[in-house]
């Protein structure tokens, strides 16, 4: 449905998009995650036809953005940061002026009817857009963009600014839509795209550090990330056997609060599994596993693992900045778990 | 374009600045009008020529939000990424503020049937008169949109626009500062009022009509590449 070709973007000396490459199939449903800044505005622009490209080729449905533009455009649906509304009109007088913009073809009335329905604007139908509050008017700039029913949707940070009732009815709708619709959507919050993508495309820097399906993400992830367990026993003949095991690279042993009860953190070697024969190891040499946690990647840790590795690559000599970056990880992950537990409460 | 035309023409009415427009034209026209019929004159096309000065200060105001608007609030966004092209959007915008401008004129049609119940003069007078106004509100018109499509600010649009329009339209004034003949016949030869002075006196001038056309055209085709370039640069 899109096929992106090593796409560039410059402004002036600045390279804000270099060598993007992606193929979105019909009926996925795809997050472009990145920073601030990283050029996810930037490659939906030119996805949509809003700037043009400096080098590469972007297609839609087998158009050529650049060499047919309007029958790509025809198929696109686009809500921008900033949703593009003419605040003077009223909510149903502006679906109307897009409706005959994009001229479809669909019966008027009631495919407006239908579309306002869809993102519950009924209610507000008309009143001026300038009287509405952001949530309201971000879904007229949802509804805009659902008019004519276009193959694809692609949605810059749908949620921003919206109350958290409101950000779940977005992405329920978000979920529905992709039911039959081909649907980009960008974000920098992780826990959005988790909810409601299938594959997601990691941007830092205008470049692809990553773009996979989201479980294939985590599970690559996970494979090297550290077992934690809490054992119960003789923690010194645990350590000894435990250090015989040759896929395991590193491993650490501190003593809790409890007696008697110690916490093991092991490291794998890359793409080793161990949890099996560590807990062999443990059992045999007579302790007792009281927990056993893998450290399954959450997106917000793939994510900073991908965007800070490339930061240490650039930076390798700066080893002070490394620091910093590795305490910002702690701290955002304890943010990232503060936040699941808000959300798990508002459920 | 028919979208954008429809959009933009009701944009003008629902804001203050279409009424308060038809209302400046209304009223100096209908001033001039009572005037020359005081005296007895029944040629109305100095009446209509009369607001050539207004229409220089007018048409900035109509045109100066028409772009700088769409790229301050980032509505062009909707525009652009619309399966319309660029010209269509450009052209869309010139005949919304073009028929605001013609319907600025719709009571010299009363005036002159006044002056018809009177005197049986020929009606091409009036209709040449009334054209080349228009012509050169469409010229005057495509500059201001150019000149709106180069900032993001209708207020600098505006005052940009008055500038180059008292320019334009009076650049015979300079003519006569100028020492070298040959860049004070240039100036004569360009000067708006001088071109519209032409069709005031009953002559329907092909070379005025080309030359105020021909700006128009011009300036509509640099706006559609002055929104272009934003694009790829």
């Amino acid at each position: 449905m899109i096929e992106v070709n090593g796409l560039y973007k410059s402004y002036g000396t600045n390279m804000a998009v270099k060598n993007v490459s992606f193929t979105i199939n019909k009926g996925e449903i795809v997050g472009f995650l990145g920073p601030n800044g990283a050029g996810k505005s930037t490659i939906m622009n030119i996805l949509t036809g809003y700037i043009s490209l400096s080098r590469g080729r972007v297609q839609i449905d087998g158009f050529d953005i650049l060499e047919s533009p309007e029958n790509a455009k025809k198929r696109i649906g686009y809500l921008p940061e900033i949703p593009p509304l003419y605040v003077e009109m009223t909510v149903r007088e502006y679906l109307i002026f897009i409706y005959d913009l994009k001229k479809v073809k669909f019966p008027k009335e009631p495919h407006i009817e239908e579309v306002m329905s869809l993102v519950g604007l009924l209610d507000v139908s008309s009143r001026l857009i300038k009287n509405l509050s952001k949530g309201y008017r971000q879904r007229v700039g949802l509804a805009a963009a659902l008019i004519g029913n276009p193959d694809v949707i692609i949605l810059d940070e749908p949620t921003v600014g919206l109350d958290p009732k409101q950000i779940i009815e977005i992405r329920n709708l978000i979920s529905r839509l992709g039911e039959n619709h081909t649907i980009i959507l960008s974000s920098h919050i992780l826990s959005e795209i988790q909810a409601v993508c299938d594959r997601v495309i990691i941007i830092n820097k205008g470049e692809i550090v990553a773009d996979d399906l989201l479980d294939n993400l985590s599970s690559n992830l996970s494979k090297n990330s550290k077992l934690s367990l809490k054992v119960k026993g003789d923690a010194e003949k645990i350590f000894q056997s435990l250090s015989d095991i040759e896929q395991a690279e590193e491993i650490s042993v501190s003593a809790t609060e409890q007696d008697g009860i110690f916490e093991f953190i092991i490291k794998p070697q890359e793409n080793c599994d161990i949890t099996e024969i560590v807990s062999k190891t443990v059992t045999e040499n007579g302790g007792i596993i009281l927990s056993y946690l893998t450290d399954n990647a959450t997106l917000e840790q793939i994510f900073l693992r991908l965007t800070t590795e490339q930061i240490e690559e650039q930076f390798d000599e700066m080893e002070e900045e490394e620091n910093e970056t590795v305490e910002e990880t702690e701290t955002l992950e304890e943010a990232e778990e503060e936040k699941e537990d808000n959300n798990e409460s508002d459920i | 374009m028919k979208a954008i035309f429809k959009r933009e023409f009701k944009a003008y009415f629902t804001s203050p600045i279409g009424y308060v427009i038809l209302a400046v034209y209304f009223f100096f026209l209908g001033l001039l009008f009572s005037v020359s019929y005081a005296y007895g004159d029944s040629d109305i096309t100095s009446v209509i020529g009369g607001v050539t000065l207004l229409s220089a200060f007018a048409i900035p105001i109509l045109t100066m939000r028409l772009i700088s608007e769409d790229k301050k609030n980032k509505t062009d966004q909707a525009l652009i990424t619309a399966p319309v092209k660029i010209s269509g959007i450009v052209l869309g915008k010139f005949f919304a503020a073009f028929l605001v401008f013609a319907i600025c004129f719709a009571p010299t049609v009363i005036f002159r049937a006044i002056i018809g119940a009177y005197v049986d003069i020929g009606i091409t007078s009036y209709l040449y008169a009334l054209f080349g106004m228009l012509l050169l509100g469409a010229a005057l018109i495509s500059i201001g949109m150019f000149i709106s499509s180069l900032t993001e600010s209708p207020v600098i649009a505006a005052i940009l626009s008055i500038a180059v329009n008292m320019v334009v339209v009076y650049m015979s004034s300079f003519a006569q500062m100028a020492k070298n003949s040959f860049l004070s016949g240039l100036f004569e030869s360009m000067a708006f009022i001088d071109r519209y002075q032409n069709f005031t006196e009953n002559i329907f001038s092909v070379p005025d009509v080309v030359y105020f056309v021909t700006i128009a055209a011009a300036f509509i085709f640099l706006t559609v590449r002055s929104l272009e370039k934003k694009r790829w640069s």
